[in-house]
């Protein structure tokens, strides 16, 4: 509009003749005498104009700009940033698959990577209407842009139902297949990707590698009832090994993937109608090797807090997303409490709930890491100076120790004190009282809504929960999904392996209650970070504000004093040895111990490994997420990690590899836990 | 960024160029290209320096009194912002309108008739559709890891044409994978849903089927790589025992239901080589005997199926030239069609695609028993003008009296049928003329001239194995010759013997006189549906659905190309000749009906005659449907459309979606309504004299 009434706007006036005019051409003139009068125009309509125009030219000037770096950054050829990068840091050393190509390594074993919670894609096949238009769009994974563009519509969409832990009505929502499923999480934050990519090196290629991807949320026998995907997983297994000529396949599980693959090995030998009926030998004739990354063979702590407030630092899994907006409340609604309906919906979290009670975790007074020295790293760097004052502050740090037993305490003091001056009122049978601010909550639902306040006082009183009474704590606060967990996991100790109890699937997930299968060829590895403080026992306080907010939180200002050097308390966590979500513990004692030699659990004796990758930090910017990580997802693009594991798959055996691999204290808190083997 | 400043400089400088509005610079433009604002003028002349001080002056002085004064940057920056604003406005405004009334798609419609899944499907993407990504490449292709090279953007080719082409290409000698580079077919749903970011293939199908309940875990696309021939898709990627191992998985796990199976395009013969396999004695086939496809395919819906090739794919290998099974070029026919990279693309893409062995399995199967000989065809009657004659005719009906026009027309057409047979002749009166004026076409003469005139080539590198003929063979085969299908195999030999090596050990074109002869056993004839039988599975249904009335490639015009340059094709689409006045011949070809690519015959003879009834080649007596699809031309605003009958856009076409989904949810053949037939492919059939 602006343009043709503009353009309308100037007759030519008579020439001005100016002293630049003398000189300037013909053409100059032209456009001398044009100009005033658009100068005049605009000036007539400056004002309504100007806003619009100016609004238009810096639009202009953004996508200009935007283009043109977008130009010249799809111009640049692909080898420019790494060559700034060793330019900088000078030459980088060889990825290790193309040292091990250059070694000679070729494929040999298949490969088969499970992942673990929270990494695998998700896609909507069926939703509601206001997710229309997502039909086989990541809801999970990717870019997550439908979090913020439709948060509630989202939560609706990636919950499932409460009572079955089966899909809602009118939703489906499925895992992504393929390698694409886990191969990064989103775009730039590498899963898989880099293991990937140092396997193709040698020669790997979609037919030899499979990614056993699978529904996450539901809990590990339910993705055999709605998805197949055990069969699934059984069929291409077979397929792999025939047609690369009988050679078995090496397994990679990551995180949960750990437990998953465990009770797929009790899935498939079992009888058909509860198990895959491959018959016993089926491990032994199909598996060569199981490499474990990260895994929570007996539970993290981290999913307590997770489930108990949705606070742990990231299974609360949504907020490792958008910290920010979880944890302040943009939507001007309770983001936590929606974040804890939907997880609390996902059974799949209660797999990783501490197993084994207080024989492992430690009780009261004691537990197998006292005496962990949190500021280890710290003061190795200084040992070079200071060697005695180092001693000194070491031995007095042993002192005064972390009781990390007590895995969710209500007051840094209780979390402090003796245990006989802790006075404990017992909650189990404590009367919940009543809901009075039913209909004030909106829709946002948790099972707290149901729970009055006495129900929450009688839970503070109890102060202090060890990894054993945890259970019947969740079991307090949250009976629904309790009796859910109850029917998919277990968390105990068995005494008698044989009873015919243990043949259910519930148990299978579960390394203390359960056999490994009888395949003395194979092998298990367990391959994990250490030298990150890892989340280990809470202290928890109640929450001031009215009901429908979660009545407990972590008490974030509970902190150990300057003077407390070596303390391990932080924002109101109590931290230990780990790779920054699974504790060193559960990692390492099934390998170190639980399965070492032939014990009851691993009758046929088959070898395990304990690989343990020192973490040291990405030494600048530019190298992104590490190569020596020991991170529990970054520990992916470790490249020791990285090589143990294609040299496996090229066909060496754990002796070969070099055997353990510790750094660690395992073997020392491992003779401290009690267990009948 | 010298340049910006100085030009900004000037801009300041001068205050005439500096209040530079639009107008002046329309005006400036239109007299001017040298001193005008938008290239950098030279710098002022000296004695302009003081003077130029002078206007800085009064610029800044100016710049103060009226900051919104505008400069030619500021306008362009101006006019970018103005079209990005409107556009984005405009596509807010799209995105929130209610769109327009959609007719309900298949899926929701049969959803509310309560249909839910009930047999696994399991989709076959033909060639060209399925994406391929790389997994190991040479160093031009740094940072491509597992990216796709065909299907999605294509940014590749215009980055790095002559990469990517190296990329693409097979060995010339086994068909395989070059030294150094292994490209892969994309695995899953993603494969070919869509091929590139907006062009649907299976994505409206799948969603449908979606609607009513399948998933993952009922629905698997068995995609391959469409580059190689059937065969080394098992022995290079295991493909075929994936695909056994996927179907006898799904047939489990769905509660022992059989699979519907749905090719697409070239997918139809891959899945016809995957029947035979399957049953074949182990070390060549799959070893899963006899039965096997009785007891897991309940039916096999065979979209646009190329049964007995296309002609397409003989021009294509003979020049690279098809309208689009040259592929690349239906992707960028501007860029391909001119020689815009200064390179001659039309030979690199022949170069390419005479590698992938797999296009060999389109050429036209049957020879002159089905695809005619100089002097009939079984389409000659087809009328390349139906609406005109359609016209005519029902006012001939209307009005008995006939105007002379009308039957001069009729007459016309009645005594000098279009000689289809000849699938390749050079020159429109060699395409017209009786075949006894014709010279006689001697194979072993010309095959006898390539050897005693095999030149030494002084183009350096070869390219396509046209560098090595001397430019009297080329002659020899041009010289006023007209090919039919069976010729059509020998002058490929001729002009490319090493592809047709490959191919010969890998596909057969002829028709098996006794399909009990031992030799029938090899899989170079499994993909051939006139030398094998039907797998014994009487209660399987094999569908032919495709699109009909769109004019589909079936014969060529050639010249010989003029240019005497090294590494060019000899050989053209005459496509000067042809025009309204002259029928099916248009730009050089002869058109029939069919789907765009698949002439009507070759997609719906198997079906109507081949395997109709108990015969030799469907000795068990396999039902068979023919539903053909009649194209409607999409609105501009529909996109692709609803109603199209075109080979790939037929996939979103809601009558076949609706069929497919009756079929896997349970309905047979029969229950959908038997055959739907719009074109002459019964008469054409008849015509045909092939023993059954």
């Amino acid at each position: 509009m602006s343009i043709l009434r503009r353009r309308k706007g100037p007759e030519p006036p008579p020439p001005e003749k100016t002293h630049e005019n003398e000189i300037e051409d013909d053409k100059d003139n032209k456009k001398k005498h044009t100009s005033p009068s658009t100068e005049e125009s605009t000036k007539k309509r400056g004002g309504r104009f100007s806003c619009v125009d100016n609004c238009c030219w810096f639009i202009g000037c953004v996508c200009s700009i935007w283009w043109l770096l977008l130009f010249s950054y799809n111009a640049m050829p692909a080898s420019f940033p790494q060559y700034v990068t060793e330019a900088i840091t000078g030459p980088l050393p060889d990825p290790p698959g193309l040292k091990l190509h250059k070694e000679g390594l070729v494929a040999k074993h298949p490969v088969v990577f499970v992942p673990g919670i929270v990494t695998g894609g998700l896609e909507l096949w069926e939703g509601k209407s206001c997710a229309d238009g997502l039909f086989r769009k990541r809801l999970w994974g990717g870019t997550f842009g439908e979090v913020y563009k439709r948060p509630l519509c989202w939560v609706e969409h990636m919950s499932l139902n409460n009572e079955t832990g089966l899909d809602p009505d009118g939703i489906r929502v499925r895992p992504v297949t393929g390698l694409v499923a886990a191969d990064y999480f989103a775009p730039g934050y590498f899963v898989w990707a880099v293991l990937i990519a140092n396997l193709a090196r040698i020669g790997y290629e979609e037919k030899t590698m499979y990614m056993a991807a699978y529904d996450w949320r539901i809990s590990f026998q339910n993705t055999e009832v709605r998805d197949q995907t055990l069969s699934r997983i059984k069929s291409n297994i077979e397929v792999m090994v025939v047609t690369n000529g009988g050679k078995k396949v090496v397994v990679i599980p990551h995180s949960m993937g750990v437990l998953y693959f465990l009770h797929f090995m009790k899935w498939v030998e079992a009888p058909a109608p509860m198990g895959g009926g491959g018959g016993s030998d089926w491990c032994a004739k199909h598996i060569k090797a199981v490499m474990n990354i990260g895994g929570p063979f007996l539970g993290v702590p981290k999913a307590v807090s997770g489930l108990f407030s949705s606070e742990a630092k990231d299974v609360a899994v949504a907020r490792a997303i958008a910290p920010g907006v979880l944890d302040k409340d943009l939507f001007r609604l309770q983001t936590l409490q929606h974040v804890m309906r939907m997880t609390r919906t996902w059974d799949s979290t209660m797999s990783m709930i501490p197993k084994g009670g207080d024989t492992i975790w430690g009780g009261l007074e004691w537990s197998p890491e006292e005496g962990y020295d949190c500021n280890l790293k710290k003061r190795k760097s200084n040992s070079s100076q200071v060697v005695d004052q180092n001693g000194t502050v070491a031995e007095g740090c042993t002192t005064k120790k972390a009781h990390y037993g007590r895995m969710v305490s209500f007051g840094k003091d209780v979390a402090d004190a003796h245990p006989s001056a802790i006075e404990r009122i017992d909650f189990r049978d404590a009367f919940k009282g009543h809901n009075l601010a039913n209909s004030t909550c909106d829709d946002v639902w948790t099972e707290y809504h149901d729970m009055g306040f006495a129900g929450v006082k009688a839970v503070a009183d109890y102060k202090v929960y060890t990894a054993g009474s945890i259970i019947d704590l969740l079991h307090f606060v949250a009976p629904k999904m309790m009796k859910r967990g109850d029917a998919h996991f277990s968390h105990g100790i068995a005494e008698n392996l044989d009873d015919p109890l243990y043949d259910h699937y519930k148990y299978w997930s579960n390394p203390l209650e359960t056999k490994l299968p009888n395949a003395p060829d194979m092998e298990i590895f367990s391959m994990y970070g250490v030298g990150i403080p890892t989340e280990r026992s809470y202290v928890y306080k109640l929450t001031p504000t009215s009901e429908c907010y979660i009545p407990f939180q972590i008490d974030t200002s509970a902190e150990s004093g300057k003077e407390e050097e070596g303390s391990c308390l932080k924002g109101g966590v109590y931290t230990a040895d780990g790779d920054e979500t699974v504790p060193v513990l559960s990692a390492g004692y099934m390998c170190a111990k639980g399965w070492r030699g032939k014990t009851r659990f691993n009758p046929s004796g088959i070898k395990t490994y304990n690989r343990e990758y020192d973490h040291a930090p990405p030494s600048n910017l530019l190298e992104g997420r590490g190569t020596q990580s020991g991170a529990h997802v970054d520990i992916m693009g470790n490249f020791a990690l990285i090589e143990d594991v294609i040299r496996v798959a090229a066909g060496a055996t754990g002796e070969e590899l070099g055997g353990d691999q510790v750094h660690s204290d395992i073997f020392k808190w491992s003779e401290k836990i009690k267990l009948k083997l | 960024m010298a340049s910006l400043l100085r030009f900004r400089k000037l801009c300041y400088v001068e205050p005439a160029v500096s209040k530079c509005s639009f107008l002046s610079v329309d005006k400036v433009i239109k007299k001017h290209d040298n001193q005008s604002c938008i290239p950098p003028p030279p710098p002022p002349p000296p004695p302009l320096r003081k003077i130029t001080n002078d206007g800085d002056k009064r610029k800044v002085l100016r710049r103060r009194r009226d900051p919104k004064e505008w400069r030619c940057l500021d306008w362009c920056c101006w006019m970018i912002g103005y079209i990005c604003t409107t556009w984005w406005l405009l596509l807010v405004l799209y995105n929130a309108l209610p769109g327009f009334e959609v007719p309900e798609s298949p899926g929701i419609k049969l959803k509310k008739e309560g249909l839910t899944p009930l047999h696994p499907v399991v989709l076959i993407p033909g060639i060209v559709t399925g994406g391929l990504e790389l997994w190991e490449g040479k160093p031009c292709a740094d940072g491509l890891f597992r990216k796709r090279l065909w299907g999605g953007s294509f940014t590749e080719i215009f980055k790095r044409p002559l990469c990517w082409l190296e990329h693409m290409s097979l060995d010339n000698e086994t068909g395989l994978d070059p030294p150094g580079i292994r490209v892969r077919a994309v695995p899953g749903l993603v494969a070919a849903d869509y091929f590139a970011s907006w062009y649907f293939v299976w994505a409206v199908l799948i969603e449908n089927l979606a609607k009513i309940g399948y998933e993952g875990k009922n629905m698997h696309m068995a995609a391959y790589d469409w580059r190689l021939s059937f065969q080394n898709t098992e022995v290079r990627d295991q493909a075929l025992s994936r695909l056994r191992s996927k179907i006898e998985l799904m047939y489990v796990t769905n509660g022992n239901k059989k699979v519907v199976v749905v090719p697409h395009s070239m997918g139809v013969l891959y899945f016809l080589h995957f029947l035979k396999w399957v049953e074949a004695p182990s070390p060549m086939g799959g070893g899963a005997g006899p039965g096997w496809c009785a007891k897991h395919i309940k039916s096999v819906m065979n979209i646009g199926p190329a049964f007995l090739g296309v002609p397409k794919a003989a021009s294509g290998l003979f020049s690279g030239e098809a309208k689009d099974v040259a592929f690349a070029r239906a992707m960028a026919p501007g860029v391909l069609d001119s020689e815009i990279l200064g390179l001659q693309t039309l030979e690199h893409v022949m170069r390419v695609s005479r590698t992938w062995d797999s296009i060999m399995s389109l050429i036209p199967k049957g020879g002159e028993t089905i695809w005619g000989n100089m002097d009939w065809s079984p389409e000659e009657e087809y009328d390349c003008d139906p609406t005109k004659t359609k016209y005519i005719q029902s006012a001939l009906t209307e009005s008995s009296q006939s105007t002379n026009e009308t039957d001069g027309k009729l007459g016309f057409k009645v005594k000098d049928p279009v000689k289809y047979g000849r699938i390749i002749s050079f020159g429109k009166t060699t395409s017209q003329v009786q075949s006894s004026n014709l010279p006689s076409f001697d194979p072993k003469e010309i095959s006898r001239g390539r050897h005693q005139h095999k030149s030494k080539s002084s183009c350096g590198d070869v390219w396509t194995e046209y560098d090595e003929m001397s430019r009297e063979s080329i002659r020899g085969v041009a010289d006023n010759k007209a090919y039919t299908a069976k010729t059509l195999i020998d002058l490929l030999h001729f002009v490319a013997p090493k592809m047709m090596r490959r191919s010969e050990a890998h596909f057969s074109y002829g028709i098996a006189d006794n399909l009990d002869d031992p030799k029938y056993s090899h899989y170079k004839y499994w993909s051939n549906p006139l030398e094998t039988k039907l797998p014994d599975a009487p209660d399987m249904e094999i569908y032919c659905l495709y699109g009909t009335g769109i004019p589909t490639e079936r014969s060529y015009v050639y010249r010989t190309s003029p240019t005497e340059r090294c590494k060019s094709i000899p050989f053209r689409i005459d496509s000067s000749v042809g025009g309204s006045g002259d029928g099916c011949l248009r730009n050089g070809v002869y058109f029939v009906d069919g789907d765009e690519s698949v002439p009507v015959l070759s997609a719906g003879f198997m079906c109507a005659k081949g395997w109709r009834g108990k015969n030799r080649f469907n000795p068990s007596g396999i039902p068979t449907y023919i539903r053909e699809y009649k194209h409607k031309t999409p609105a501009f605003f529909e996109g692709r459309g609803l109603e199209s009958g075109a080979h790939v856009d037929i996939m979103g076409n809601v009558a076949l979606i609706e069929d497919v989904m009756r079929v896997a949810a349970g309905a047979t053949g029969m229950e959908i309504g038997g055959d739907k037939i719009y074109s002459d492919i019964l008469r054409m059939s008849e015509r045909i004299n092939l023993r059954v």
